[in-house]
């Protein structure tokens, strides 16, 4: 029990935990929402009960799901992490095989009314689970092979299973999260060197026996992966959704066509347009000053983390904290590069805008952990 | 286990070292994302904003109402009527026989409009919309709208179509239009866009064709909003066009109906023409066709039975058609000799009832011969003998300098199809076209209208009417385009002597009057509307000597298409000429009774408002003509075909 090397000189109890709660950041994330909402209205035609009303509501469920978090103190949370990742693996396991065959997609759980999304959870438990090892790991350790392997197995494992989904945008982010949460923890650049080294050669050897007669794929594969990085060489394909995202874009000009007035999102042009490319219709509609003002929101939101996370002297909660950030970074950077087409088209939804339940309710939850350990931090 | 607080505040440190590394390179990714944004929303806006436009804008064409054509007196002749029709476009479709096989099951849809509209699609860009379907009922093309959702691509669309009321009287005049194929639009150097249109329509043979430019009108555009799938979703912007001008033809539509309806199904062609303003009252070609048939797209069927008739029922025998003009044409060679002073009024010939001229023997039509003939006997008698005669010492080209005079082996310029230049032959024809020398024998020919003569009805019309006139008619076709009238010349004289001219006409009338006129059981017994004419036979085939020494064949007894050609010229009233008509009846045999007495009910319709008045019959056909009058199938005032019930 780490935490009570430390003296807790303060801990907030019962009602007075609000006045301690990290309310800059309710804010930013109420602020970016209500952006969300308003986009969902404007892309409904103007109409609340299509997506924008139900948006509100999830928001609601997890803002309580965020206090309530938030509230119970972050040992319990740190003493919860294993479990937590288990129970994130199992649920995995189970939408591999029951999902499969119980509801035709893979990806979902329907639980009570409520999709949930396992490898959406397994993000932040596999943050939990890596920060409350390094918790316990003697940080003399960190750099030993034996205990490098355990945390990159307990990325792995995750990783290898929702790329079976197959969900190749997930797998990445839980790969990044992984890797992030350990580098943090101060592993020894070399073995990062290592992997970046491997890397580099396998994707040079991939690419450099291309067209020789001992290439490594096949012609079909090297073909996919061509249109997987260049989807404009196919503009009526796989190449539609990113051009006309684009065109949404740039057509929005410095301050928009106006609340309401996209005619890319209004006259369907925009596939996907109120998930994964919400950020297009934004983009139309309240042109480069908008999309400014929301980045500078995000950004925001990350400072408040870093900040928070380096305040707190605890090692779990920093490096917890770390990787919440770390892995909302990476759904808005990996979302806007697809968009704005500096990136091949992987599903990943925008943060707090996007409509759907899962994705929404897996990040109040983890800034719930955030706020416990704001509130909780030792003093 | 307890740590050492040296060692915990130097792994937070490292954290620290690591987080504040982190955040530079999110703080990178900002800037390289705020970067990208800069680019496509400030840089290169413009272009976007172009793309986005050109992405929900799309400009159609507008097609014009075609302009009618109308009859001399404002009636109907081609107009335009409401044609709901379901267009299917390949681009909006995706799976087009998957739609078009649920589209099949909201409308009735044949196999052969399927194979068709498939055809079709794959043969043009995706985006153009092909007519799937035409001239549906309200009720089904409500089903269409009503099930559009699950019909992607396709959509139900009103649109104009051309509709002819009284088909048949008109096919050969008008003609008819169709869509535009690649042939047409080979000759053209910039097309006009409206041409583009898939399935525009535009006129084919006829007036519709030869009028084009006036009836098709300009283009309008409008501006649509098109949301992704290509649907409209609304129209930003519309410039109507300018409709197609209407136009009145000359054509009584009437008198053009009473003409069709007196030849029959005759193989036979008859002209009107106003002889004081060259104006055209009728163009009547039997048999005929129904023009709506080719606009709604002829079947195999129907066009092969217009293609096997031996009557030609697509064949404009008015313009088109060239006969021997037979004895119609001696009025040209009198005329020529007259002029050139070698015979007077008076001179006489006298008929054997044949002619040696080089050796050969010329036959009269009377065997008997007619004994000694002046010019007013020689028309009214129809004694060839004398032509041949005058013929001999007048030479061929004076006589087609004559005939060219008069109108024949001219092309007459009227806005129709197929116009015949005809034959008006002379030597140096026969050396260029046949590359022998003109003979004799040939000028014998020619001067009784056989031989290498030929020529159409309405040649033989302008001929009448410059007889009747002695004025350099021409024939005219269109009397208002777009509500303007258009000028009538004042006609030349023909520079012929007068006295030429009245013998020349007495004889014709003579023709109709006088008690051994080879058309006197054809004269009007009104005294206002008497009338002159002249009657020909203009023989198909060579009669042998043999054939002649045995006796020739009688037309009763010879096969369809080998018997005579039955042609008679006239105008009425002969005092003060109004109306010349030439009647030509293909193999109807002789002149005088198979064509003199449908001239004679037609321009008797001409002059008067309605039916032929019985009172301008001779006493005794009255009760036949009054019974014959009765069963023709005319149209009622509206231009509706008679109730079958009367056959």
């Amino acid at each position: 029990m780490s935490f009570l090397e430390y003296r807790v000189k303060f801990v907030p109890t019962g009602l007075r935990k609000v006045l301690y709660l990290n309310w800059p950041l309710v804010v930013l994330v109420t602020a970016v929402s209500a952006v969300g909402w308003l986009t969902l209205y404007s892309i409904a035609g103007g109409r609340m009960d299509v997506w924008a009303g139900r948006q509100m509501q999830v928001f609601a469920l997890g803002a309580v799901l965020m206090f309530f978090v938030a509230f119970v103190p972050i040992w319990f949370w740190r003493n919860m992490s294993a479990l937590a990742y288990v129970v994130s693996i199992l649920l995995l396991l189970l939408v591999e095989f029951v999902g499969s065959v119980g509801m035709g997609a893979q990806r979902w759980l329907e639980i009570g009314g409520l999709r949930l999304q396992p490898s959406e959870l397994m993000k932040v438990t596999l943050v939990m689970m890596l920060a409350a090892y390094y918790d316990w790991l003697d940080p003399k350790r960190t750099s030993r092979p034996l205990w490098v392997l355990v945390p990159v197995l307990l990325t792995i494992i995750p990783t290898v299973l929702v790329l079976m989904q197959p969900n190749l945008g997930t797998a990445l982010i839980l790969l990044m999260i992984g890797g992030a949460v350990i580098l943090m923890a101060g592993v020894s650049w070399w073995y990062f060197a290592g992997v970046a080294t491997v890397i580099v050669g396998a994707v040079t050897s991939v690419f450099s026996t291309r067209g020789t007669p001992w290439q490594l794929l096949h012609d079909y594969q090297y073909r996919r992966i061509d249109t997987f990085l260049d989807p404009t060489a196919d503009p009526l394909g796989a190449g539609y959704n990113i051009i006309q995202a684009q065109i949404a874009l740039g057509s929005g000009g410095w301050s928009g066509k106006g609340f309401m007035q996209g005619t890319q999102s209004r006259l369907n042009f925009l596939p996907e347009k109120h998930t994964d490319f919400i950020f297009t219709t934004l983009g139309e509609e309240f042109g480069f000053v908008g999309v400014f003002s929301l980045l500078i929101l995000y950004g925001l939101i990350l400072v408040f983390c870093f900040v928070s996370a380096l305040q707190n002297k605890d090692r779990f909660s920093s490096l917890m904290i770390m990787g919440v950030a770390v892995n909302f970074f990476l759904y808005l950077a990996i979302n806007l590069s697809m968009v704005m087409g500096l990136a091949p088209v992987v599903g990943v939804p925008l943060p707090f805008l996007s409509y759907g339940g899962s994705a929404m309710l897996v990040l109040l939850l983890a800034f719930g952990l955030v706020q416990s350990a704001h509130i909780h931090r030792p003093r | 286990m307890r740590r050492s607080p040296k060692e915990t505040e130097e792994s937070a440190r490292v954290v620290h070292r690591r987080a504040l590394l982190l955040g530079g390179a999110m703080t990178a990714m900002f800037a390289v994302l705020g970067a990208r944004m800069r680019y496509l929303s400030v840089e290169q806006a413009d272009q976007f904003r172009l793309l986005a436009e050109e992405n929900r804008i799309s400009i159609r064409l507008i097609p014009p109402a075609r302009g009618l054509i109308q009859d001399r007196n404002g009636k109907t002749i081609a107009g335009n009527e409401q044609n709901y029709r379901v267009v299917i476009t390949r681009e909006d479709a995706g799976d087009v026989d998957m739609v078009l096989a649920k589209l099949a099951h909201v409308i009735p849809l044949t196999a052969d409009d399927l194979d068709r509209t498939i055809k079709e699609i794959n043969r043009t860009s995706p985006f153009a919309p092909i007519t799937v379907a035409d001239r549906l009922t309200w009720e089904d093309l409500s089903k269409v709208a009503l099930n559009a959702p699950s019909l992607p691509g396709v959509s139900p669309e009103v649109g104009l179509s051309r509709v002819y009321p009284r088909d048949t009287d008109f096919a050969h005049v008008v003609g008819y239009v169709g869509p535009v194929s690649e042939k047409d639009l080979e000759g053209i150097e910039n097309p006009d866009p409206l041409l583009t249109i898939p399935k525009f329509q535009i006129g084919k043979i006829g007036a519709e064709r030869w009028l084009e430019d006036h009836l098709r009108g300009k283009a309008g555009t409008k501006r649509i909003e098109v949301n992704a799938v290509g649907r409209v979703m609304r129209e930003l912007e519309r410039q109507e066009g300018v409709p197609g001008a209407d136009i009145r033809l000359t054509i009584d539509a009437d008198v053009q109906n009473f003409a069709q309806a007196r030849l029959g199904e005759e193989s036979a062609a008859a002209v009107v023409m106003d002889v004081r303003n060259g104006d055209l009252i009728a163009i009547a070609s039997a048999p005929s066709f129904d023009p709506n048939l080719f606009v709604r797209g002829i079947s195999h069927t129907d066009y092969n039975l217009l293609t096997e008739n031996d009557h030609r029922p697509l064949a404009n025998k008015a313009v088109q058609g060239v006969y021997p003009p037979g004895s119609t044409f001696k009025m040209i060679t009198a005329l020529a000799a007259l002029k050139e002073g070698l015979i007077t009024v008076d001179t006489t010939v006298r008929c054997p009832g044949h002619l040696e001229v080089g050796g050969r023997r010329f036959h009269c039509w009377k065997r008997a011969g007619h004994g000694g003939v002046n010019l007013e006997r020689a028309l009214a008698e129809s004694c060839d003998v004398y032509f041949y005669d005058i013929a001999q010492r007048v030479g061929i080209d004076k006589i087609a300098e004559m005939g060219k005079a008069f109108g024949l082996g001219v092309r007459h310029d009227v806005p129709m199809s197929a116009i015949a230049e005809g034959i008006m032959p002379n030597k140096l024809w026969k050396q260029e076209r046949q590359k022998q020398e003109w003979r004799i024998g040939d000028t014998i020919n020619a001067s009784i209208g056989q031989g290498y003569v030929l020529t159409s009805p309405l040649q033989l019309a302008v001929m009448t009417a410059r007889i009747a006139t002695g004025r350099a008619v021409t024939p005219r076709l269109v009397r208002m385009i777009d509500g303007k009238e258009v000028d009538s010349p004042e006609f030349a004289p023909l520079g012929i002597d007068g006295d030429a001219m009245r013998s020349i006409r007495s004889g014709m009338y003579a023709v109709m009057n006088a008690p051994r006129g080879t058309a006197l059981s054809s004269r009007i017994a009104d005294d206002a509307l008497v009338w002159a004419g002249k009657t020909g036979t203009s023989q198909v085939r060579n009669i042998t000597t043999a054939e002649r020494a045995r006796g020739v064949i009688s037309n009763d007894q010879l096969p369809w298409e080998r018997r005579d050609h039955a042609l008679f010229v006239g105008y009425a009233p002969y005092e003060n000429p109004r109306y010349a008509v030439a009647v030509v009846v293909e193999h109807g045999g002789g002149g005088s009774a198979a064509a003199a007495p449908l001239a004679r009910d037609i321009i008797l319709r001409a002059l008067s408002d309605g039916l032929p008045p019985l009172t301008a019959y001779p006493a005794s056909q009255r009760n036949r003509i009054e019974s014959m009058l009765e069963k023709l199938p005319l149209r009622d005032a509206e231009g509706r075909p008679p109730a079958p019930s009367r056959a």
